[in-house]
């Protein structure tokens, strides 16, 4: 299938050499130094090629979804494309769930995947799936490649769809014959005619937000996991702290502006705080910065920042009005558009928001997050706050799906960006730990703690093997309720405490489950202990897995009942709440 | 600045004042130009199912280019959700152009073939109505014949509607196909 070689060979850098040569050397020429994987029949002439590769280092994960999660959490701390590998079948159906929750959050990630030999498909030959039409809902776009000579061009044409615009999984579905056929194909021009992503937003929609916030009384800022990908940060904080706007945030959006700011009014939504979700109500002008008004930050749509005009700055037109009517829309990059923006606004009179500050700072008297340690029982708020005592600034951290995630979210205090790993879109127990291997690789100088729940933990435990062969070095706390926690609060508030297949009284001792892999662990039971405990984990040079067995009836509040509005929030302590409106 | 607005959104997330009249709902005819590869059906059919939008229908062919394919594509939606199916078609990488054609002045046509009964006593009549509608007879059978019409889709159900006293058997209709009229091209 090789093209002539006459001419080519006088070209410089052509040689003949194998498919999966020709795509692992596309893979370095990306810059690709990590990837996260499990091997298998179809995808075995590729890691023929890692096997004595000296550039790519290959970690073996314990299951597929576990290197999805790993090259997520990967490139959410460096920004870089994280890349996963599986083989065919099985292998490529177990990358679904990590695809998925990836398309949800936006993350950059290349699967690569093996496939049965080209002359086999569609004649369900042994672990063969269509990985092509199963993918396709869940990915920016995949790849199936039929001929070796595709290679090249088809890696780099990848890694820039994954990458820009608005980043999303691509996947490459690779026959095992093109991986073993010989080619002297090299990458060419890149050239993909349907995909243009806008970077810059449109002066005269960058005027008008100008006009909008100059002439704004109760201006809020409602930042997002775009801001966070296109580096938005520092525009952030400059159109807030130069115009005395406040600054709330999506889940997925912690870290872009320091919560431990005057103007932060942390996070909003179903778990956020009253005074944001107040602030959300009240405010007359909401500049969205790279978020998607997802329902669980808006709750119900008709109560949604009902009195406010609306500047939406995403890269994706397609977010665009979706959930959200955007009176000024700009489509481009966030860091650009917030910007131009506070170029613009150097001309202008900043807004005057003394009074509306004032209004927040009321708020914040009135509706604080609370806990109180009222019982003998561990309180899963406190064992954040010294984590968050107890940890640079700078320390990322990764969660899995439950009530111990919205508690990381509320009481550590994220300052900086990519310093927070979780899955918001789609919720995936089990994110937790291959999270934190792949972020712990991705930044190895940084502190790494997961806060993770004894359910989502039960579902990737294997990875500790992973961890624990990669020697690597974080600390992992779970917040042991014996029960699926965020279930139970369910159905304690709206099914009339039916507590349907929630409660986990059987799980094994995480302590000594940690040792058996070969890492530390620790039972965590008493308040007096969390300090010492914390801090000796922190220490130990390895994986270390805290199990904090906590008060199993805590509830996360305040919250926003789902299909309720933002202003309808229940607060409270401990198991108790009442509603504010 | 907004003080005594209405403090409400629709469920479309439009706030109550800025939507002075009823949504309506609209016909549209969507062309979309796409690369002439395999799955690209695929990734538009799949949209469409994904989203939930409603196609009314989908022809597809390749372009006086053949490394294109140009897709006429029927949705029935308020405009706020046709401009969604726009630009989710925009966000496939294949999807090279998307243009919608209900307020431009296209040129719309789709083929249909219908069989009808027809007794040797209607036969004559039929024949009549196939002829003013100038469609051509392409299948005489004893009892049936089958008529073959090109024309915009209100030329094929106003024959449809004639021919069904006789009795309509079968129909196939190929989906409407558009182009913009005159020297415009319809990417423009
Ligand atoms: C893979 C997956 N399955 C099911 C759910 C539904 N779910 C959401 S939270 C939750 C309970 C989580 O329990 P745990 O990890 O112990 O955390 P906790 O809420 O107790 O902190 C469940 C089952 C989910 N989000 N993900």
């Amino acid at each position: 299938m090789s093209k002539s070689t006459s001419d080519a060979d006088a070209e410089e850098g052509r040689r003949e050499r194998k498919g999966a040569e020709a795509l692992v050397e596309g893979l370095k020429q990306e810059g690709v130094d990590t990837m996260f994987g499990i091997t298998g029949g179809a995808i075995m002439p590729v890691y023929d090629v890692l096997y004595d590769d000296e550039d790519v280092d290959h970690v073996m994960m314990g299951h597929e979804q576990g290197a999805t999660h790993a090259a997520e959490g990967y490139n959410t701390v460096t920004g870089r494309p994280g890349v996963c590998m599986a083989t065919s079948g099985p292998g490529a159906t177990n990358l679904v769930t990590g695809l998925a929750d990836a398309d949800m959050d936006s993350r950059a990630l290349i699967a690569i995947a093996g496939q049965v030999p080209t002359d086999m498909i569609g004649n369900d030959a042994f672990q063969e799936t269509d990985t092509r039409g199963v993918t396709m809902p869940i990915t920016k776009h995949n790849y199936l490649i039929k001929d070796e000579d595709d290679v090249p061009d088809t890696v780099q044409e990848a890694f820039y769809i994954t990458s820009t615009g608005r980043p999303s999984p691509v996947v490459l579905d690779v026959p095992k014959d093109v991986s073993k056929n010989t080619t002297d194909a090299v990458r060419g021009e890149l050239d993909v005619e349907g995909y243009s992503p806008n970077y810059e937003g449109h002066p005269r929609q960058i005027e008008k937000a100008a006009e909008k916030i100059e002439e704004a009384e109760k201006p809020l800022i409602f930042a997002g996991g775009g801001a966070v990908i296109s580096e938005a940060s520092p525009e952030v904080r400059e159109l807030a702290m130069e115009n005395d706007i406040p600054v709330t945030t999506s889940l997925m959006g912690l870290g872009v502006f320091p919560e431990d700011h005057e103007l932060s009014l942390e996070m909003l939504g179903m778990h956020g705080t009253g005074y944001a979700n107040r602030a959300v109500t009240e405010c007359d002008l909401l500049v969205g910065i790279g978020v998607r008004f997802d329902d669980r930050a808006t709750g119900k749509i008709e109560s949604f920042a009902p009195k406010a005009e609306v500047i939406h700055v995403d890269i994706d037109p397609s977010e665009i009005s979706k959930n959200i009517h955007a009176n000024v829309p700009i489509v481009g990059d966030a860091k650009n558009v917030v910007g131009d923006i506070n170029e613009a606004m150097r001309d202008r009179d900043s807004p005057d928001t003394e009074s509306w500050l004032d209004t927040i700072d009321d708020w914040k008297q009135k509706y604080p997050n609370e806990y109180e340690q009222d019982g003998d029982d561990l309180k899963p708020q406190y064992v954040i706050e010294q984590l968050d005592e107890l940890t640079p600034d700078d320390t990322i951290v990764c969660t899995g799906v439950g009530q111990h995630q919205m508690w990381a979210a509320q009481w550590y205090t994220y300052t900086e960006p990519r310093t927070w790993v979780t899955s918001g879109g789609l919720g995936t127990m089990g994110c937790g730990l291959p999270m934190t291997i792949g972020a712990k690789l991705g930044a190895p100088d940084q502190e790494v703690v997961c806060i993770d729940g004894d359910g989502s933990f039960l579902m990737t435990v294997q990875e500790l093997t992973t961890a624990v062969r990669e020697e690597l070095d974080f600390t992992l706390v779970i917040i042991n309720n014996y029960y699926m926690g965020m279930v139970r609060q369910w159905q304690e508030l709206f099914h009339d405490e039916r507590y349907a297949e929630s409660d986990l009284p059987h799980l094994p001792r995480f302590d000594e489950i940690a040792e058996a892999f070969g890492a530390r662990g620790w039972r965590l039971e008493d308040e007096e202990d969390v300090e010492d405990v914390l801090e000796e984990a922190l220490e130990y040079d390895g994986p270390s897995v805290i199990d904090a067995i906590i008060d199993p009836y805590e509830n996360v509040f305040p919250m926003v009942p789902a299909g309720s509005g933002n202003d309808e929030f229940i607060m409270g302590k401990g198991s108790q709440g009442s509603r504010i409106s | 600045m907004s003080t005594d607005t209405p403090a409400r959104r629709l469920p479309t997330g439009v706030r109550e004042e800025e939507v002075p009249r009823a949504v309506d709902e609209n016909e549209h005819t969507l062309s979309v130009l796409v690369e002439n590869k395999p799955g690209v059906l695929s990734r538009v059919a799949g949209l469409f199912t994904r989203r939930s939008f409603n196609i009314d229908s989908l022809a597809v062919g390749e372009t006086e280019n053949p490394d294109y394919s140009r897709m006429t594509i029927v949705v029935t939606g308020d405009d706020p959700t046709v401009e969604q199916v726009m630009k989710q078609l925009n966000t496939l990488i294949p999807v090279i152009k998307v243009s919608n054609l209900t307020d431009d002045e296209s040129v719309d046509r789709e083929l249909a073939m219908v069989k009808v009964a027809a007794s040797p006593e209607d036969r004559n009549e039929i024949m009549q109505i196939a002829e003013t509608f100038r469609a051509d007879i392409v299948d005489m059978g004893r009892d049936t014949v089958v008529i073959e019409a090109s024309g915009d889709t209100e030329k094929v159900e106003a024959l449809f509607d004639m021919l069904r006293q006789y009795g309509i058997k079968e129909t196939v209709r190929t989906g409407r196909i558009s182009l913009v009229r005159g020297e415009k091209s319809t990417e423009d």
